[in-house]
């Protein structure tokens, strides 16, 4: 199953493996009758690119849009507009049908239970996507029960189990399995260890690391919990209603945030350590509401550092740094922000 | 509140459409001919051309849909063929017939089916609560036609206390309120009344339970209010519900009550509907059925109204 | 699956063992039906209906060969004997047939006009909730709306609509039976369908690229089938009171053939003279009532076993 050359990789090692290119999703609601009609504007133009063989997270509070910027990538739902590159090949297009995309890209979800079907046996769930696609009910069931080993169950004593019959943690393993099974090159793990217990977790994320190796996948992470992201991750894009606002390698993201969405939220981050104590102010109320968001900078209201400037333009993601990009006029040279720095003269 | 009632109100005017759609198909799904009760049986094929164009049976489906419905708007229903009189009058005095009758088991549905879920919600798991349980199963089980029958070989042909058949000792009419009415009631009425008790009782007892299995009822007793104190919210609580299956439970029997009517000889909707299917009236059938229909509706959009109006933790919005 | 003579249990496929791991090792486990079967068992309630229904649905089959005398045939001289007589066990009827024998025969026909249409409405109402659940959109909401036409009618209202405008007889009014229920399936069968398309499972099957109707067949079908068939043993009883009630009526089953509800009407005349014997099917059909609702209660609640 793992190769040193993968012969899909059609674009080479420098191309990206997937490209979001100004992702927009906005939902219809219906307010009464007679209402207005109006949207939430779930994901509001996206961008961001996944390298081959990195992790990329994705962080932000619930309601960011970033479970549905999962399911858009996957083409559970569809998206108004913008773009989707798989290995520099758009996704439904004739080079790359969907169903052939779906074969190389997988996705494990939150929810252990509800992403298990209750009547049918673990081994029989992770055979299914490969029966779907031509493979014989035996070997399907084979390849079900080398997985289940390679993920840390026993295949003697679970493969002939039912979800309702496992933990949390070994729910998780099997559609870490089931996700597998079809050889994915791209793995969208979405909230995939935030139900389980801490102890789980680290197990869970080890195990994610070693699968990695082995199967040379890449991951695109999302969460809301910024030490798992830290953990796993090699870049890191945070987004905030919508949009993305700081994207760039985790290290640098998270030990020296450029936009004060990104501090806030790692200072509301609890920590053991005194040294690590930041002086940020943590977050207040609630995001605003995505169906009449802010004007300019959508953080402006929630910001310690808003100006007049804020909530009148609109801050581009620009870069601050080699590979890390931020969406805040503060950083942004000439925004007319008092803390922006001085614009730098053309050489 | 209003633009909630508006709003019912549009919701409610497709369904009603299509009742009468459903109606309106009844004559039309029967076999044969609509006019062969009314035709004589050496009519010449010019005589029933003349009734067909007459009656209006001679244009497509949809335009005699649309003239019917603009007649039935006008409160014209059409005529009986079997006694001549407009199909509107004498669906109407059974109506009433019905409603007094509906009525009265309702009441009495809702007082012994409200007591039985109370004392099983609060006593759960007892002896009591079985009882009830059983009471429940009892009502939706027993055929209760054959619970007629077997209340008028109890009370009328064992015990001779209670008249078996009709409304009043004048034979047939309309009920009057008196105690010579009331004797011709009660056997009826007991008997339908044991529809809704069943139901009644099992959904109070589920609701009780659930009200008392809240995080609030255990605060309000932490917080020392007395157990009638607790009643009284139990009751709050509940009372929203337990009106809206009333009501609910009041359509149901207006529209069930044709076997139990025959049984008793009421002279209700179900007695009318019973004669009607028998001598093949089917205008009057037709008009019944409608009628009956839109009260259902008619009930559905007042206790949806009522329900919604009483309980503050549906969104009227 | 094609091609494998050898029986397949537990999921298990016996002719792995000689190149997989060693079979006899894997813990097999019981599955959804299984648990829900142990858990019945363990219900006297419902075991109790259980078996009623089974005495009687074996009695009702084996009617013909094994009903002690001729249901048909009658004798002026004897009507109404009581129940005890000598001769007939139960008593006889007004027409001076044995009560007995006709009570067995009878039930093949009240069974199967109690029976047929909640099965019928079974089949289609899962296929037109199902349809509606699954494709939603508009589809959706012209069937739903459509469904919420019927119930704007009592049930008993409409089935003797119906079937006061078929005409009586065994076919119509198992047609007009079907037409009640069908919407009341119908509308279970769309809400626990909209339930189940939302689960992730549905999407982790979409996301390997099965066909609708794969995705229906094996992700969704096994899910909503139960509780729709759990709703649908509740309605047996309804049913059966129903149907009775149309041929008491005299619009469903046509004399002299033997049916409780309309021995029940013919023996209404006779209840000055014979109470007991008069209110014996009635009796048949309350039995047969309770028995198929108390199993209904039981597998309700068997069934509820994730938390």
């Amino acid at each position: 199953m793992s190769a040193a050359i993968d012969i899909r990789d059609r674009g080479g090692p420098a191309q990206p493996l997937l490209t979001v290119d100004k992702l927009i999703k906005h939902f219809p609601i219906k307010k009464g009758l007679g209402g207005k009609k109006a949207v939430v504007r779930a994901v509001d133009g996206v961008d961001f690119e996944i390298l081959k063989g990195e992790t990329l997270g994705i962080v932000g509070e619930s309601g960011c849009g970033k479970s549905t910027t999962a399911k858009l990538i996957m083409g559970l739902i569809e998206h108004d507009s913008g773009q989707l590159l798989f290995d520099g090949e758009k996704i439904g297009s004739r080079a790359l049908p969907m169903r052939s995309f779906r074969a190389q890209t997988q996705m494990v979800f939150q929810d252990s239970y509800s992403s298990l079907n209750p009547r049918m046996t673990v081994e029989a769930s992770i055979a299914f996507g490969p029966q779907v696609h031509g493979v014989p009910k035996r070997q399907a069931i084979e390849r079900a029960r080398s997985l289940l080993a390679r993920v840390g169950l026993e295949p003697t004593r679970f493969a002939a189990r039912y979800p309702h019959e496992l933990s949390g943690g070994q729910r998780q393993r099997v559609n870490i399995a089931r996700a597998l099974a079809l050889e994915p090159r791209l793995v969208v793990l979405d909230e995939a260890v935030s139900a389980l217990d801490k102890s789980v977790e680290a197990q869970v994320l080890n195990l994610l690391l070693d699968l990695k190796q082995d199967f040379n996948l890449t991951y695109l992470f999302i969460s809301h919990d910024l030490n798992v992201v830290r953990f796993i991750c090699d870049r890191v894009a945070v987004m905030y209603l919508g949009q993305v606002v700081e994207i760039g390698p985790a290290d640098t993201v998270l030990a020296s945030p450029s936009h004060p969405y990104t501090a806030a939220l790692l200072s509301s981050m609890p920590s053991l350590d005194p040294d690590n104590r930041t002086e940020v102010a943590p977050l207040a109320g609630d995001p605003p509401n995505p169906i009449d968001p802010p004007s300019g900078c959508r953080f402006h209201p929630r910001c310690s550092l808003m100006e007049p400037v804020c909530p009148a333009n609109v801050p581009p993601l620009d870069g601050v740094g080699e590979l890390h990009r931020v969406a805040c006029l503060a950083r942004q040279p000439g925004s007319g922000h008092s803390l922006a720095p001085a614009q730098q003269v053309a050489a | 509140m209003l633009s909630f009632i508006l709003r019912r109100l549009v919701a409610v005017t497709p369904v009603a459409l299509g009742v009468s759609v459903v109606c309106f198909m009844l004559v039309h799904l029967a076999p044969g001919d609509p006019l062969s009760a009314v035709l004589p049986v050496d009519a010449t094929q010019e005589t029933i051309d003349s009734m067909r164009a007459a009656y209006g049976y001679d244009k497509p489906l949809p335009v005699q849909y649309f003239i019917w419905l603009w007649h039935v708007l006008q409160g014209d229903l059409g005529t009986s063929i079997s006694s001549g009189r407009p199909v509107v009058s004498e669906v109407g005095r059974a109506v009433v017939n019905s409603l007094i009758l509906a009525s009265v088991a309702t009441l009495i549905g809702f007082t012994f089916g409200t007591f039985f879920g109370f004392v099983a919600g609060y006593f759960r798991d007892s002896l009591l609560d079985r009882l009830a349980s059983a009471v429940s199963v009892f009502g939706v089980s027993v055929p209760h036609y054959w619970l007629g029958m077997v209340m008028v070989i109890i009370f009328s042909a064992t015990l001779g206390w209670l008249p078996p058949t009709g409304a009043g000792p004048d034979g047939s009419g309309n009920w009057r309120p008196d105690f010579e009415h009331l004797r011709y009631m009660i056997l009826p009425a007991l008997t339908m009344s044991v529809i809704p008790m069943g139901v009644i009782a099992r959904t109070i007892r589920a609701l009780v339970g659930d009200i008392l299995s809240q995080d609030f009822v255990g605060a309000l007793r932490a917080k020392g209010l007395s157990e009638f104190g607790v009643f009284k919210h139990v009751v709050k609580n509940a009372a929203p519900t337990a009106l809206a299956i009333m009501g609910l439970q009041l359509g149901y029997l207006l529209g069930g009550s044709i076997l139990i009517e025959t049984v008793f000889a009421w002279p209700g909707t179900g007695f009318l509907l019973n004669s009607a299917i028998f001598q093949r009236d089917l205008p009057l059938l037709q008009g019944a059925i409608l009628v009956l229909a839109m009260f259902f509706v008619a009930l559905n959009l007042i206790v949806d109204v009522v329900q919604t109006a009483l309980d503050p933790r549906i969104e009227r919005g | 699956m094609a091609g494998t003579t050898t029986p397949v249990t537990a999921g298990i496929d016996p002719a792995m063992g000689a190149a997989g791991p060693k079979p006899e090792a894997f813990v097999a486990s019981v599955g959804f039906w299984g648990g829900v079967g142990r858990k019945l068992v363990r219900d006297p309630v419902a075991m109790t209906a259980a078996a009623i229904i089974l005495i009687i649905v074996a009695v009702a089959i084996l009617a013909p060969w094994i009903t002690p005398m001729d249901p048909y045939r009658g004798s002026m001289l004897k009507r109404l004997k009581p129940i005890g007589d000598a001769t007939y066990i139960l008593g006889s009827d007004e027409l001076g047939r044995d009560m007995l024998s006709r009570l067995m025969m009878g039930g093949r026909l009240s069974l199967f006009i109690g029976v047929t249409p909640v099965i019928l409405a079974f089949i289609i109402g899962s296929g037109i909730g199902i349809l509606a659940g699954y494709v939603g959109g508009w589809l959706n909401v012209i069937l739903m709306r459509t469904i919420d036409v019927f119930f704007a009618f009592p049930s008993v209202l409409l089935a003797i609509a119906l079937s006061g405008a078929l005409g009586a007889g065994v076919l119509n009014s198992i047609v007009s039976l079907t037409c009640v229920f069908v919407p009341q399936i119908a509308r279970v069968a769309e809400s626990v369908t909209t339930q189940i398309r939302s689960r992730d499972y549905v999407d982790a099957a979409k996301l390997s690229g099965a066909s609708t109707l794969t995705i229906l067949r094996v992700q969704v079908l096994g899910n909503v089938l139960g509780p729709i068939f759990v709703y649908a043993t509740s309605l047996i009883s309804v049913s059966m009171i129903l149907a009775s009630g149309l041929s008491f009526l005299g619009l469903g089953v046509k004399p002299p053939e033997p049916e409780w509800g309309l021995m029940l009407n013919t023996l209404r005349t006779a209840i000055y003279v014979n109470p007991l014997v008069a209110a014996l099917p009635g009796l048949a059909i309350f039995i047969v009532s309770i028995s198929f609702n108390l199993f209904s209660d039981g597998l309700r609640s068997a069934m509820e076993v994730k938390s």
